[in-house]
């Protein structure tokens, strides 16, 4: 019996990254913003959708929902007359891009501007996942707290922005924006912050043009 | 828990090397997981003891090396561990910094007998 060491080196997200590479050469090929919503349940991501495509009814949006169950949050969006194509992962806690490059190929994405993609509710997990996306946007609510930063670094250290959610709530709670910002920038000082909320608009407009800045600087920078 | 899906992943690339080097039996698997990768150490443990019943690392043993974060300020040069999460330079307190270490989740290396 002859004993070898192999010295594999391969990165065990290799194929993940990989498929992801794919799926942003072709939404750069199509001048496509790629975004990937991240958020723990309930902090409010499908009501921040719906407020972004009220205020984005001049481009062509579309959503894919990621939920380990149900087809709830599609139908939302399709209320809104948006398509939404809804992953149900079956238990898993997170996405990956394998499941948005199949989601992708059954989608009609001739005209898309924007294709949104909500993740499974959970600020642990799918923060080690590239998708393909050219934003990552981490919510964080005000109910649930505003030292959560630190206690989900991850999601915080990978993400292009960070918005707070249900701003008309903080001043019923103790939620300290300033602290939420303060410790989302220490671990990363590129994010981009904005507090929100979907049911003041509180701002969802300011975000918007975020957005649509990042579509232009995009297809500016696409090749011809 | 995305532990489980990160062994998976993992069987897959020594399944991979088993075949290209023809290997018979895998014996230890050398693994690097990096304090900021979003993987528990302990939970990847676990998962590799449920996972590789059946399969090709069945009798290989998991010996995993925890990385601990590694920053370069791109302003002052200064190589420095993040305390409390601060990735913030604390020589020169630039924001431009970069993760050298600590976002590894690598398969290194691993031993088979042919």
């Amino acid at each position: 019996m002859e004993k070898k060491v192999i010295n594999v080196k391969t990165e065990l997200l290799k194929a993940n990254d990989l498929i992801a590479k794919d799926i942003r050469d072709e939404m750069r090929r199509r001048g496509i913003l790629l975004i990937n919503i991240l958020s723990s349940p309930g902090a409010g991501k499908t009501s921040l959708i719906e407020a972004l495509i009220d205020r984005m009814r001049d481009l062509t949006l579309k959503v894919i929902e990621g939920d380990v169950e149900t087809e709830k949050d599609a139908e939302r969006i399709r209320n809104k007359g948006v398509e939404a194509v809804q992953i149900t992962t079956m238990g898993t806690c997170h996405l990956e891009a394998n499941m948005i490059k199949q989601a992708i190929a059954g989608m009609n994405m001739d005209g898309v501007d924007i294709l949104i993609i909500e993740n499974v509710g959970n600020l642990i997990c799918p923060s080690g996942y590239d998708l393909g996306e050219d934003l990552r946007m981490v919510l964080l609510s005000a109910p649930e707290g505003d030292d959560k930063p630190k206690k989900y670094p991850k999601a915080f250290l990978t993400s292009h922005v960070f918005v707070i959610t249900k701003s008309d709530l903080i001043d019923v709670l103790s939620f300290n924006p300033e602290r939420a910002t303060k410790e989302a920038l220490e671990i990363n000082p590129g994010l981009r912050v904005f507090k929100t909320s979907a049911v003041t608009g509180e701002g969802v407009d300011e975000l918007a043009d975020y957005i649509r800045d990042e579509l232009e600087k995009k297809r500016g920078e696409a090749p011809s | 828990m995305h532990e489980v899906s990160l062994i998976l992943n993992l069987l897959d690339i020594v399944e991979e090397n088993v075949r290209k080097f023809n290997a018979k039996r895998v014996t230890h698997i050398y693994l690097k997981v990096g304090k900021l990768s979003g993987a528990e150490p302990e939970l990847l443990k676990s998962a590799f003891e449920v996972v590789k019943k059946g399969t090709v690392i069945e009798d290989a043993t998991l010996t995993l090396e925890v990385i601990e974060p590694l920053v370069k300020c791109l302003n002052c040069g200064y190589e420095f561990s993040p305390e409390d999460m601060v990735f913030i330079c604390p020589r020169c307190s630039s924001a431009e910094t970069r993760i050298l270490k600590g976002e590894e989740l690598l398969l290194e290396k691993m031993e088979v007998e042919k």
